[in-house]
């Protein structure tokens, strides 16, 4: 699959996510400046973490707007495959790709650990079968409240849209909720790195399988189609 | 046309920020009675006047890019 990183100024984990998609696993990937009118026949779209204009008026506020975002956006509404970690999430939210926002941690606290994280059985390739019922991902956020209305949290329930929950809620996210999917399920976004839990330096290699849950539902989801 | 945007976070929205500022002001021996809630201010001037093609253009920017509907309310004067 030909994988898109996209950088905006203030991003810092595009490096560690090209790494992980092309080092790891091999997949041909580039980094896109956000300047870029278009996509140039990507057929999956990371969006990396960082802080994207300096979190200026808020998390993913600005890069949303940013050139690139368009393409983006009528690319995941033609089913194209979007992975969006920690402002990369806050930037799909932004965007209207995912629903809810993401505010200050409850506390304040910047929190940088890592995370065990309950696995949901949302779809084919993420559910427990696939990745086990607990997974090791670092986190390293300051604004990693998930928020959503009542009527819109009932809805992600409803439809498995929940990928990823918190064993010890470290940021006051609604229903512990770390990661989630749009309803057509080739949107994702997750507060966790799972691009840094791939080698053996990391504190764990969970990430692996976050990454090949995502490539392999999404080329799943491209041969049905 | 001097605009001015006022945002602030929706009352159903926990601030953990105006948390804090509430707790600082009762270190100060001052108790608020309600919830403290920070927001911001935006001010930039327009050309034109307060005409409804006007109102429409900054519904535009406030609605998604000067605020966020899921959690934040905005409200604006113009002088």
């Amino acid at each position: 699959m030909k994988i898109a990183v996209i950088q905006f100024p203030g991003s810092n984990c595009d490096r560690d996510a090209y790494h992980a998609f092309f080092g790891v696993f091999n997949q041909p990937t580039r980094l896109f400046w956000h300047k870029r009118p278009s996509l140039a026949g990507a057929e999956c779209v990371v969006l990396p973490g960082g802080f994207s204009y300096g979190d200026y008026l808020r998390c993913g506020a600005i890069a949303r707007f940013s050139p690139i975002m368009n393409s983006i956006i009528e690319f995941a509404n033609n089913g194209g495959p979007v992975l969006g970690i920690c402002n990369g999430f806050q930037i799909l939210c932004e965007a209207g790709l995912l629903p809810g926002a993401l505010v200050r941690n409850e506390g304040m606290e910047f929190v940088c650990e890592s995370a065990k994280l309950n696995v949901e059985d949302s779809m084919d390739y993420f559910n427990q079968g696939s990745l086990g019922e607990t997974i090791d991902i670092p986190i390293a956020h300051g604004e990693g409240n998930y928020r959503i209305d009542d009527d819109g949290l009932a809805d992600l329930e409803a439809n498995n849209q929940v990928l990823f929950r918190y064993a010890n809620n470290p940021n006051g996210s609604i229903s512990n909720i770390a990661g989630i999917r749009n309803k057509e399920g080739n949107v994702f976004g997750m507060m966790p790195h799972p691009e840094r839990a791939v080698e053996e330096i990391h504190p764990s290699r969970d990430g692996i399988g976050v990454i090949k849950a995502f490539l392999k539902s999404q080329m799943a989801r491209q041969q049905k189609a | 046309m001097k605009v001015t945007v006022f945002v602030t976070p929706k009352k159903t929205v926990l601030d953990p920020q105006g948390a804090a500022v509430g707790h600082a002001m009762e270190h100060l021996n001052v108790k608020p009675s309600s919830d403290v809630r920070v927001g911001k201010t935006i001010e930039f001037e327009l050309e034109g006047s307060d005409t409804p093609e006007l109102r429409a253009q900054l519904e535009k920017i406030c609605d998604g890019l000067l605020s966020n509907p899921v959690i934040e309310d905005y409200r604006y004067e113009l002088a």
